[in-house]
Protein backbone atom coordinates (compact mmCIF):
# COMPACT_ATOMS: atom_id res chain seq x y z
CA UNK A 1 0.00 0.00 0.00
CA UNK A 2 1.49 3.31 -0.78
CA UNK A 3 1.80 5.83 1.78
CA UNK A 4 -0.78 8.27 0.49
CA UNK A 5 -3.61 5.38 0.85
CA UNK A 6 -1.94 3.99 4.34
CA UNK A 7 -2.31 7.65 5.38
CA UNK A 8 -6.26 7.22 4.29
CA UNK A 9 -6.88 4.09 6.06
CA UNK A 10 -5.15 5.51 9.52
CA UNK A 11 -7.61 8.59 9.45
CA UNK A 12 -10.69 6.57 8.83
CA UNK A 13 -10.22 4.05 10.94
CA UNK A 14 -9.55 7.54 13.82
CA UNK A 15 -12.18 9.08 12.38
CA UNK A 16 -14.45 5.92 12.32
CA UNK A 17 -13.83 5.21 15.95
CA UNK A 18 -14.60 8.92 16.80
CA UNK A 19 -17.43 8.95 15.06
CA UNK A 20 -18.64 6.20 17.22
CA UNK A 21 -17.76 7.74 20.68
CA UNK A 22 -20.35 10.61 19.12
CA UNK A 23 -22.71 8.29 17.82
CA UNK A 24 -23.64 6.00 21.31
CA UNK A 25 -24.79 9.33 22.88
CA UNK A 26 -26.29 10.91 19.66
CA UNK A 27 -28.50 7.50 19.82
CA UNK A 28 -29.53 8.39 23.14
CA UNK A 29 -30.55 12.24 21.63
CA UNK A 30 -27.49 13.78 23.44
CA UNK A 31 -25.70 15.98 21.06
CA UNK A 32 -21.65 16.24 21.38
CA UNK A 33 -20.20 19.23 19.74
CA UNK A 34 -16.74 18.53 22.46
CA UNK A 35 -15.56 15.35 20.58
CA UNK A 36 -12.55 17.25 19.95
CA UNK A 37 -11.48 17.31 23.77
CA UNK A 38 -12.20 13.82 24.71
CA UNK A 39 -9.77 12.76 21.95
CA UNK A 40 -7.34 15.34 23.05
CA UNK A 41 -7.58 14.09 26.25
CA UNK A 42 -6.69 10.55 24.98
CA UNK A 43 -4.57 11.49 22.65
CA UNK A 44 -2.45 13.55 25.60
CA UNK A 45 -2.58 10.83 27.68
CA UNK A 46 -1.05 8.02 25.53
CA UNK A 47 1.59 10.55 24.72
CA UNK A 48 2.43 11.51 28.23
CA UNK A 49 2.48 8.04 29.06
CA UNK A 50 4.77 6.84 26.43
CA UNK A 51 7.10 9.44 26.35
CA UNK A 52 7.60 11.02 30.09
CA UNK A 53 6.93 7.95 31.94
CA UNK A 54 7.88 5.27 29.24
CA UNK A 55 4.92 3.12 29.38
CA UNK A 56 4.30 0.32 26.52
CA UNK A 57 1.06 0.78 23.86
CA UNK A 58 -0.22 -1.92 25.95
CA UNK A 59 -0.67 0.26 28.91
CA UNK A 60 -1.01 3.60 27.60
CA UNK A 61 -4.10 2.69 25.03
CA UNK A 62 -6.14 1.34 27.65
CA UNK A 63 -5.15 4.24 30.50
CA UNK A 64 -6.12 6.45 27.55
CA UNK A 65 -9.86 5.36 27.25
CA UNK A 66 -10.54 5.13 31.19
CA UNK A 67 -9.20 8.02 31.27
CA UNK A 68 -11.39 9.80 29.06
CA UNK A 69 -14.39 7.24 30.24
CA UNK A 70 -13.79 8.86 33.94
CA UNK A 71 -14.23 12.24 32.20
CA UNK A 72 -17.23 11.52 30.19
CA UNK A 73 -18.73 10.06 33.37
CA UNK A 74 -17.97 13.40 35.03
CA UNK A 75 -19.17 15.45 32.76
CA UNK A 76 -22.21 14.13 31.86
CA UNK A 77 -23.83 15.21 34.94
CA UNK A 78 -23.43 18.75 34.46
CA UNK A 79 -24.08 18.54 31.11
CA UNK A 80 -27.08 16.55 31.01
CA UNK A 81 -29.00 19.20 33.48
CA UNK A 82 -29.22 20.92 29.69
CA UNK A 83 -30.84 20.15 26.55
CA UNK A 84 -31.25 20.70 22.97
CA UNK A 85 -29.06 23.57 21.42
CA UNK A 86 -27.82 24.34 25.29
CA UNK A 87 -26.26 20.88 25.70
CA UNK A 88 -24.59 21.44 22.27
CA UNK A 89 -23.09 24.69 23.85
CA UNK A 90 -21.96 22.92 27.36
CA UNK A 91 -20.49 20.19 25.37
CA UNK A 92 -18.66 22.81 22.80
CA UNK A 93 -17.56 24.89 25.65
CA UNK A 94 -16.07 21.73 27.22
CA UNK A 95 -14.11 21.45 24.22
CA UNK A 96 -12.68 24.47 23.88
CA UNK A 97 -11.66 24.57 27.09
CA UNK A 98 -9.31 21.37 26.24
CA UNK A 99 -7.41 22.70 23.77
CA UNK A 100 -7.10 25.99 25.50
CA UNK A 101 -5.70 24.31 27.96
CA UNK A 102 -3.22 21.93 26.33
CA UNK A 103 -2.24 25.13 24.53
CA UNK A 104 -1.32 26.76 27.88
CA UNK A 105 0.28 23.74 29.56
CA UNK A 106 3.96 23.38 29.62
CA UNK A 107 3.79 19.89 31.18
CA UNK A 108 1.83 18.72 27.37
CA UNK A 109 4.38 20.65 25.33
CA UNK A 110 2.22 24.02 24.71
CA UNK A 111 2.01 25.10 21.24
CA UNK A 112 4.65 23.27 20.04
CA UNK A 113 2.77 20.07 20.87
CA UNK A 114 4.32 16.67 21.86
CA UNK A 115 6.77 13.59 20.25
CA UNK A 116 4.73 9.83 20.93
CA UNK A 117 7.89 7.33 21.39
CA UNK A 118 5.94 3.95 20.81
CA UNK A 119 4.55 3.37 16.90
CA UNK A 120 1.46 1.85 15.99
CA UNK A 121 1.23 0.38 12.58
CA UNK A 122 -2.09 0.98 10.67
CA UNK A 123 -2.69 -2.80 10.87
CA UNK A 124 -3.65 -2.61 14.89
CA UNK A 125 -5.82 0.92 13.92
CA UNK A 126 -7.69 -1.28 11.05
CA UNK A 127 -8.30 -4.08 13.92
CA UNK A 128 -9.47 -1.46 16.30
CA UNK A 129 -12.17 0.24 13.65
CA UNK A 130 -13.55 -3.35 13.31
CA UNK A 131 -13.60 -4.68 16.70
CA UNK A 132 -15.06 -1.34 18.27
CA UNK A 133 -17.40 -1.25 15.18
CA UNK A 134 -18.84 -4.39 16.01
CA UNK A 135 -19.14 -3.70 19.79
CA UNK A 136 -20.99 -1.06 18.52
CA UNK A 137 -23.03 -3.19 16.43
CA UNK A 138 -24.05 -5.63 19.59
CA UNK A 139 -24.30 -2.77 21.63
CA UNK A 140 -27.33 -1.44 19.66
CA UNK A 141 -28.76 -4.81 19.45
CA UNK A 142 -28.90 -5.39 23.04
CA UNK A 143 -30.86 -4.38 25.81
CA UNK A 144 -29.45 -1.41 26.38
CA UNK A 145 -29.39 -0.37 23.01
CA UNK A 146 -33.17 -1.11 22.74
CA UNK A 147 -33.53 1.36 25.59
CA UNK A 148 -31.03 3.97 24.09
CA UNK A 149 -32.80 3.91 21.28
CA UNK A 150 -36.37 4.32 22.71
CA UNK A 151 -35.01 7.56 24.91
CA UNK A 152 -34.00 8.63 21.31
CA UNK A 153 -37.94 8.93 20.39
CA UNK A 154 -39.46 9.61 24.16
CA UNK A 155 -38.15 10.00 27.23
CA UNK A 156 -41.31 10.21 29.16
CA UNK A 157 -42.60 7.06 27.46
CA UNK A 158 -39.36 5.38 28.50
CA UNK A 159 -39.55 6.23 31.64
CA UNK A 160 -43.26 4.77 32.33
CA UNK A 161 -41.33 1.70 30.57
CA UNK A 162 -39.17 1.78 33.31
CA UNK A 163 -36.02 2.50 31.94
CA UNK A 164 -33.69 4.69 34.09
CA UNK A 165 -33.31 7.38 31.32
CA UNK A 166 -30.97 9.21 33.25
CA UNK A 167 -28.78 6.07 34.17
CA UNK A 168 -28.40 4.98 30.52
CA UNK A 169 -27.51 8.53 29.32
CA UNK A 170 -24.75 8.60 32.01
CA UNK A 171 -23.66 5.29 30.36
CA UNK A 172 -23.48 6.46 27.07
CA UNK A 173 -21.35 9.72 28.10
CA UNK A 174 -18.74 7.21 29.78
CA UNK A 175 -18.59 4.86 26.37
CA UNK A 176 -18.64 7.50 24.08
CA UNK A 177 -15.63 9.02 26.22
CA UNK A 178 -13.94 5.92 26.29
CA UNK A 179 -14.76 5.60 22.57
CA UNK A 180 -12.96 8.75 22.10
CA UNK A 181 -10.07 8.36 24.10
CA UNK A 182 -9.24 5.44 21.89
CA UNK A 183 -9.18 7.02 18.70
CA UNK A 184 -6.97 9.80 20.35
CA UNK A 185 -4.88 7.11 21.95
CA UNK A 186 -4.53 5.42 18.32
CA UNK A 187 -3.30 8.89 16.54
CA UNK A 188 -1.26 9.84 18.78
CA UNK A 189 0.89 6.32 18.29
CA UNK A 190 0.39 6.43 14.81
CA UNK A 191 1.12 9.93 13.89
CA UNK A 192 3.84 9.66 16.48
CA UNK A 193 3.42 13.92 17.64
CA UNK A 194 0.33 15.38 19.18
CA UNK A 195 -0.42 19.37 18.90
CA UNK A 196 -3.62 20.92 21.02
CA UNK A 197 -4.11 22.86 17.43
CA UNK A 198 -5.28 19.91 15.44
CA UNK A 199 -8.00 19.11 18.18
CA UNK A 200 -10.15 22.39 17.51
CA UNK A 201 -13.72 23.32 17.51
CA UNK A 202 -13.60 22.54 13.65
CA UNK A 203 -12.52 18.90 13.85
CA UNK A 204 -15.71 18.28 16.94
CA UNK A 205 -18.39 19.78 14.04
CA UNK A 206 -17.07 17.27 11.46
CA UNK A 207 -17.20 14.37 13.69
CA UNK A 208 -20.89 15.45 14.77
CA UNK A 209 -21.30 15.69 10.86
CA UNK A 210 -19.96 12.28 10.07
CA UNK A 211 -22.74 10.95 12.74
CA UNK A 212 -25.61 13.03 11.78
CA UNK A 213 -25.47 12.90 8.14
CA UNK A 214 -24.93 8.96 8.31
CA UNK A 215 -27.84 8.94 10.38
CA UNK A 216 -27.95 8.08 13.99
CA UNK A 217 -31.00 5.62 14.03
CA UNK A 218 -28.61 2.58 13.31
CA UNK A 219 -24.78 1.63 13.61
CA UNK A 220 -24.62 1.42 9.96
CA UNK A 221 -24.78 5.36 10.28
CA UNK A 222 -21.39 6.61 11.32
CA UNK A 223 -19.84 3.75 9.40
CA UNK A 224 -21.52 5.24 6.08
CA UNK A 225 -21.06 8.87 7.39
CA UNK A 226 -17.03 8.78 8.36
CA UNK A 227 -16.62 6.69 4.76
CA UNK A 228 -18.31 9.44 2.78
CA UNK A 229 -16.80 12.41 4.86
CA UNK A 230 -13.15 10.85 4.90
CA UNK A 231 -13.05 9.90 1.10
CA UNK A 232 -15.23 12.42 -0.21
CA UNK A 233 -12.57 15.45 -0.17
CA UNK A 234 -9.49 12.66 -1.19
CA UNK A 235 -12.06 11.83 -4.52
CA UNK A 236 -12.40 15.98 -5.18
CA UNK A 237 -8.74 16.50 -4.69
CA UNK A 238 -8.67 16.66 -8.82
CA UNK A 239 -10.53 19.89 -8.55
CA UNK A 240 -8.47 21.42 -6.90
CA UNK A 241 -9.84 24.45 -4.66
CA UNK A 242 -13.30 23.86 -5.93
CA UNK A 243 -13.44 20.57 -3.54
CA UNK A 244 -14.51 22.66 -0.78
CA UNK A 245 -17.62 24.55 -2.35
CA UNK A 246 -18.60 20.88 -3.90
CA UNK A 247 -18.03 19.36 -0.53
CA UNK A 248 -20.05 22.21 1.28
CA UNK A 249 -22.88 21.62 -1.36
CA UNK A 250 -23.19 18.15 -0.68
CA UNK A 251 -23.16 18.77 2.95
CA UNK A 252 -26.20 20.93 2.50
CA UNK A 253 -27.65 18.76 -0.50
CA UNK A 254 -27.70 15.64 2.13
CA UNK A 255 -29.38 17.62 5.24
CA UNK A 256 -32.10 18.94 2.73
CA UNK A 257 -33.03 15.35 1.49
CA UNK A 258 -32.32 13.31 4.01
CA UNK A 259 -32.86 15.15 7.45
CA UNK A 260 -32.44 11.62 9.11
CA UNK A 261 -29.52 10.77 7.95
CA UNK A 262 -28.46 8.58 5.20
CA UNK A 263 -28.85 5.15 7.17
CA UNK A 264 -32.34 4.84 8.66
CA UNK A 265 -33.88 2.31 10.15
CA UNK A 266 -36.21 1.53 7.33
CA UNK A 267 -33.31 1.34 4.89
CA UNK A 268 -31.64 -1.47 6.51
CA UNK A 269 -34.98 -3.65 6.75
CA UNK A 270 -35.37 -2.69 3.07
CA UNK A 271 -31.68 -3.46 2.00
CA UNK A 272 -31.46 -6.67 4.40
CA UNK A 273 -31.33 -10.25 2.70
CA UNK A 274 -34.92 -11.31 4.38
CA UNK A 275 -36.56 -9.18 2.40
CA UNK A 276 -35.41 -9.75 -0.52
CA UNK A 277 -37.73 -12.17 -1.52
CA UNK A 278 -41.43 -10.62 -0.76
CA UNK A 279 -41.66 -11.19 3.34
CA UNK A 280 -43.81 -8.61 2.94
CA UNK A 281 -47.34 -9.54 4.71
CA UNK A 282 -50.52 -10.22 2.30
CA UNK A 283 -53.30 -8.34 2.80
CA UNK A 284 -55.26 -11.05 4.49
CA UNK A 285 -53.15 -10.64 7.43
CA UNK A 286 -54.71 -7.30 7.95
CA UNK A 287 -57.93 -8.72 9.20
CA UNK A 288 -61.21 -6.84 10.31
CA UNK A 289 -59.09 -4.42 12.23
CA UNK A 290 -59.08 -1.62 9.92
CA UNK A 291 -59.38 1.99 11.17
CA UNK B 1 -57.25 -3.54 48.83
CA UNK B 2 -54.15 -3.30 46.19
CA UNK B 3 -53.87 0.42 45.61
CA UNK B 4 -54.96 2.63 48.23
CA UNK B 5 -54.67 7.09 47.89
CA UNK B 6 -55.11 8.81 50.41
CA UNK B 7 -55.42 13.13 50.25
CA UNK B 8 -53.55 13.07 47.62
CA UNK B 9 -52.55 16.23 46.12
CA UNK B 10 -50.95 17.52 42.29
CA UNK B 11 -49.69 21.14 41.77
CA UNK B 12 -47.95 22.41 38.81
CA UNK B 13 -47.00 25.67 40.28
CA UNK B 14 -49.57 27.74 41.68
CA UNK B 15 -52.49 24.86 39.37
CA UNK B 16 -53.90 22.99 42.47
CA UNK B 17 -54.58 19.99 39.76
CA UNK B 18 -55.68 17.49 42.35
CA UNK B 19 -57.72 18.73 45.58
CA UNK B 20 -57.17 15.85 48.20
CA UNK B 21 -57.79 12.66 46.47
CA UNK B 22 -58.76 9.22 48.35
CA UNK B 23 -59.31 6.14 46.34
CA UNK B 24 -58.61 2.88 46.45
CA UNK B 25 -58.90 -0.42 44.06
CA UNK B 26 -59.06 -4.00 45.55
CA UNK B 27 -57.95 -7.08 43.43
CA UNK B 28 -59.56 -8.01 40.46
CA UNK B 29 -61.80 -5.15 40.38
CA UNK B 30 -62.12 -2.18 37.89
CA UNK B 31 -62.38 1.29 38.95
CA UNK B 32 -62.96 3.66 36.54
CA UNK B 33 -62.48 8.15 37.39
CA UNK B 34 -64.87 9.78 34.84
CA UNK B 35 -64.39 13.78 34.44
CA UNK B 36 -64.44 16.30 31.68
CA UNK B 37 -61.40 17.79 30.21
CA UNK B 38 -58.68 19.57 32.40
CA UNK B 39 -60.92 17.90 35.82
CA UNK B 40 -57.43 16.83 37.06
CA UNK B 41 -57.91 12.96 35.97
CA UNK B 42 -54.42 12.55 34.18
CA UNK B 43 -52.47 14.38 36.28
CA UNK B 44 -53.59 11.87 39.08
CA UNK B 45 -52.41 9.17 36.97
CA UNK B 46 -49.36 10.95 36.53
CA UNK B 47 -48.67 11.09 40.09
CA UNK B 48 -49.84 7.60 40.46
CA UNK B 49 -46.84 6.35 37.82
CA UNK B 50 -45.17 9.12 39.48
CA UNK B 51 -44.45 10.72 36.43
CA UNK B 52 -44.79 14.09 38.77
CA UNK B 53 -44.33 14.31 42.24
CA UNK B 54 -47.07 13.84 44.91
CA UNK B 55 -47.51 17.10 46.57
CA UNK B 56 -49.17 15.76 49.52
CA UNK B 57 -50.99 12.72 50.58
CA UNK B 58 -50.01 9.26 50.38
CA UNK B 59 -50.27 6.19 48.01
CA UNK B 60 -49.93 2.89 49.11
CA UNK B 61 -49.52 0.03 46.64
CA UNK B 62 -49.86 -3.49 48.13
CA UNK B 63 -49.46 -2.51 51.30
CA UNK B 64 -45.92 -0.61 50.61
CA UNK B 65 -45.84 3.54 50.90
CA UNK B 66 -45.20 4.06 47.17
CA UNK B 67 -45.57 7.78 47.13
CA UNK B 68 -41.57 8.61 46.68
CA UNK B 69 -40.74 6.09 44.38
CA UNK B 70 -39.53 6.97 40.77
CA UNK B 71 -41.79 5.32 37.89
CA UNK B 72 -39.05 2.68 36.83
CA UNK B 73 -39.79 1.64 40.91
CA UNK B 74 -43.46 1.32 40.69
CA UNK B 75 -43.23 -0.63 37.44
CA UNK B 76 -41.18 -3.46 38.84
CA UNK B 77 -44.20 -3.69 41.50
CA UNK B 78 -46.19 -4.29 39.06
CA UNK B 79 -48.28 -1.03 38.81
CA UNK B 80 -48.23 -0.79 34.71
CA UNK B 81 -49.68 2.93 33.12
CA UNK B 82 -51.00 3.15 29.33
CA UNK B 83 -50.73 6.66 28.85
CA UNK B 84 -52.85 9.07 26.98
CA UNK B 85 -52.80 9.22 23.30
CA UNK B 86 -51.23 5.66 23.47
CA UNK B 87 -47.44 6.88 22.97
CA UNK B 88 -45.49 3.77 21.56
CA UNK B 89 -42.30 4.74 20.39
CA UNK B 90 -43.00 4.90 16.28
CA UNK B 91 -39.09 4.55 15.14
CA UNK B 92 -39.03 0.91 16.89
CA UNK B 93 -40.51 -1.83 15.78
CA UNK B 94 -44.02 -3.80 16.79
CA UNK B 95 -41.14 -6.42 18.65
CA UNK B 96 -39.32 -3.82 19.87
CA UNK B 97 -42.39 -2.27 21.75
CA UNK B 98 -43.46 -5.45 23.27
CA UNK B 99 -39.54 -5.67 24.63
CA UNK B 100 -39.43 -2.55 25.80
CA UNK B 101 -43.11 -3.28 28.04
CA UNK B 102 -40.81 -5.86 29.49
CA UNK B 103 -37.88 -4.25 29.86
CA UNK B 104 -38.33 -3.90 33.78
CA UNK B 105 -38.19 -7.77 34.00
CA UNK B 106 -35.46 -9.52 34.68
CA UNK B 107 -37.01 -12.99 34.50
CA UNK B 108 -36.98 -15.91 31.96
CA UNK B 109 -40.37 -15.83 30.97
CA UNK B 110 -40.79 -13.08 28.45
CA UNK B 111 -40.45 -14.31 25.42
CA UNK B 112 -43.11 -16.94 25.96
CA UNK B 113 -45.04 -14.17 27.44
CA UNK B 114 -44.89 -11.77 23.97
CA UNK B 115 -45.84 -15.06 22.04
CA UNK B 116 -48.79 -14.97 24.22
CA UNK B 117 -49.45 -11.72 23.15
CA UNK B 118 -49.01 -12.47 19.07
CA UNK B 119 -51.36 -15.19 19.81
CA UNK B 120 -54.00 -12.84 21.53
CA UNK B 121 -53.19 -10.16 18.84
CA UNK B 122 -52.67 -11.71 15.27
CA UNK B 123 -52.69 -8.20 14.17
CA UNK B 124 -49.22 -7.71 16.40
CA UNK B 125 -47.94 -10.86 14.68
CA UNK B 126 -48.41 -10.13 11.54
CA UNK B 127 -46.87 -6.66 11.78
CA UNK B 128 -43.85 -7.92 13.61
CA UNK B 129 -41.10 -6.38 11.95
CA UNK B 130 -42.80 -3.41 10.83
CA UNK B 131 -42.05 0.41 11.96
CA UNK B 132 -45.02 0.68 15.05
CA UNK B 133 -45.55 4.19 13.13
CA UNK B 134 -47.57 1.67 10.50
CA UNK B 135 -50.22 0.66 12.72
CA UNK B 136 -54.01 1.72 12.79
CA UNK B 137 -54.89 3.15 15.62
CA UNK B 138 -56.84 0.43 17.00
CA UNK B 139 -53.57 -1.70 16.27
CA UNK B 140 -51.68 0.79 18.44
CA UNK B 141 -54.03 1.14 21.37
CA UNK B 142 -53.86 -3.14 21.08
CA UNK B 143 -49.72 -2.63 21.26
CA UNK B 144 -49.76 -0.24 24.05
CA UNK B 145 -52.03 -2.62 26.23
CA UNK B 146 -49.77 -5.51 25.03
CA UNK B 147 -47.04 -3.37 26.44
CA UNK B 148 -48.19 -2.90 29.61
CA UNK B 149 -49.07 -5.92 30.26
CA UNK B 150 -46.04 -7.68 29.80
CA UNK B 151 -44.61 -5.20 32.87
CA UNK B 152 -46.93 -8.67 34.05
CA UNK B 153 -49.03 -5.93 36.31
CA UNK B 154 -51.10 -6.50 38.77
CA UNK B 155 -52.62 -2.94 38.20
CA UNK B 156 -53.09 -1.90 34.98
CA UNK B 157 -54.20 2.32 34.72
CA UNK B 158 -55.63 3.85 31.02
CA UNK B 159 -56.04 7.04 30.94
CA UNK B 160 -58.66 7.04 27.81
CA UNK B 161 -57.88 4.37 25.97
CA UNK B 162 -61.12 4.97 23.88
CA UNK B 163 -59.86 8.10 22.50
CA UNK B 164 -60.03 8.56 19.23
CA UNK B 165 -61.11 4.93 18.22
CA UNK B 166 -64.11 4.57 15.87
CA UNK B 167 -67.51 3.23 17.84
CA UNK B 168 -66.23 -0.42 16.83
CA UNK B 169 -63.02 -0.52 17.88
CA UNK B 170 -64.32 1.25 21.40
CA UNK B 171 -66.20 -1.80 21.19
CA UNK B 172 -63.90 -4.32 20.94
CA UNK B 173 -61.42 -1.95 23.40
CA UNK B 174 -64.09 -2.49 26.71
CA UNK B 175 -64.55 -6.15 25.44
CA UNK B 176 -60.45 -6.78 25.72
CA UNK B 177 -60.81 -4.68 29.15
CA UNK B 178 -64.05 -6.67 30.62
CA UNK B 179 -61.61 -9.90 29.60
CA UNK B 180 -58.77 -8.66 31.56
CA UNK B 181 -60.75 -8.56 34.35
CA UNK B 182 -62.48 -11.43 33.92
CA UNK B 183 -58.85 -13.20 33.94
CA UNK B 184 -58.00 -11.35 37.71
CA UNK B 185 -56.56 -8.28 36.86
CA UNK B 186 -57.02 -5.13 38.57
CA UNK B 187 -57.62 -2.03 36.69
CA UNK B 188 -58.34 1.88 36.98
CA UNK B 189 -59.52 3.23 34.15
CA UNK B 190 -59.92 7.05 33.35
CA UNK B 191 -62.21 7.78 30.58
CA UNK B 192 -64.96 9.94 29.19
CA UNK B 193 -66.81 7.45 27.59
CA UNK B 194 -68.64 7.25 30.87
CA UNK B 195 -71.33 4.76 29.51
CA UNK B 196 -68.87 2.15 28.41
CA UNK B 197 -66.65 2.74 31.54
CA UNK B 198 -69.47 2.47 33.85
CA UNK B 199 -70.59 -1.34 32.25
CA UNK B 200 -67.04 -2.67 32.19
CA UNK B 201 -65.96 -0.97 36.39
CA UNK B 202 -67.70 -2.36 39.27
CA UNK B 203 -67.21 1.39 40.85
CA UNK B 204 -66.50 5.13 40.15
CA UNK B 205 -65.61 8.60 40.82
CA UNK B 206 -66.43 11.33 39.33
CA UNK B 207 -63.73 14.42 39.26
CA UNK B 208 -64.20 18.19 38.51
CA UNK B 209 -61.55 20.88 39.03
CA UNK B 210 -59.17 18.15 41.23
CA UNK B 211 -62.01 17.68 43.44
CA UNK B 212 -63.57 13.83 43.59
CA UNK B 213 -67.26 15.34 43.49
CA UNK B 214 -69.01 12.11 43.38
CA UNK B 215 -68.60 8.38 43.98
CA UNK B 216 -70.45 5.37 44.34
CA UNK B 217 -71.02 1.80 42.69
CA UNK B 218 -71.26 1.57 38.71
CA UNK B 219 -75.01 0.93 38.96
CA UNK B 220 -75.82 3.83 40.77
CA UNK B 221 -73.81 5.79 39.25
CA UNK B 222 -75.14 5.04 35.91
CA UNK B 223 -79.04 6.48 37.48
CA UNK B 224 -77.08 9.30 38.76
CA UNK B 225 -78.86 12.94 37.62
CA UNK B 226 -75.98 14.84 37.94
CA UNK B 227 -73.86 12.38 35.83
CA UNK B 228 -76.36 11.64 33.49
CA UNK B 229 -76.85 15.56 33.44
CA UNK B 230 -73.35 16.58 32.54
CA UNK B 231 -71.56 13.93 30.65
CA UNK B 232 -74.42 11.10 28.98
CA UNK B 233 -75.43 14.06 26.95
CA UNK B 234 -79.35 14.10 27.97
CA UNK B 235 -81.52 16.50 30.63
CA UNK B 236 -82.31 14.53 33.87
CA UNK B 237 -85.76 14.78 35.51
CA UNK B 238 -85.30 16.64 38.77
CA UNK B 239 -84.89 13.55 41.18
CA UNK B 240 -83.00 12.91 44.55
CA UNK B 241 -79.13 11.99 44.33
CA UNK B 242 -79.58 8.24 43.33
CA UNK B 243 -82.69 8.32 41.39
CA UNK B 244 -84.59 5.26 40.40
CA UNK B 245 -84.00 3.61 36.64
CA UNK B 246 -85.16 6.14 34.47
CA UNK B 247 -85.42 6.03 30.73
CA UNK B 248 -81.60 4.04 29.97
CA UNK B 249 -79.39 6.54 28.23
CA UNK B 250 -78.74 5.77 24.05
CA UNK B 251 -76.73 7.95 23.04
CA UNK B 252 -72.96 7.66 22.52
CA UNK B 253 -71.50 8.46 26.02
CA UNK B 254 -69.65 11.36 24.86
CA UNK B 255 -70.49 14.73 26.40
Amino acid sequence: MSGYATGIVAILCINLIFAYAIFVTAAAGQLNLGGAGFQAIGAYTAAWLSSNAGQPVIVTIPLAMVTTALIGFLISFPVLRTRGVYMVLATFAFGQFVSGFLLRSPTFGGAIGMVVSDYVGVGLLVAAAIITTGLVFFLMASRLGLAIRSIHDDEPVSTIMGVNVRAVQVTTFTIGGALAGLSGALYAHHFSFVEAQYFNSLLSIYVLLFVLIGGTQTAWGPLVGSLFFTLLPEVLRVGGSWRYVVFGVAIVAMMVLRPQGIVTRELVSRLSPRNWFGSRPAPAARLADGG
Amino acid sequence: MLLEVEGLDVRYGRTHAVRAVSLSVGQDEVVTVLGANGAGKTSLLRALQGMVPAAGGQIRFDGVDITRMSPPQRLQRHLALVPEGRQIIISLSVHENLLMGAYCRHDAGVSRDVDGIYDRFPNLAARRDMPASVLSGGEQQMLAISRALLAKPRLMMLDEPSLGLSPLLVERLFGLLGSLRDEGLAILLVEQNTQMALEVASRGLVMELGNVVLEGSADALRHNDRLAAAYLGHAAPAAGPVSPPATPPSSNGRA
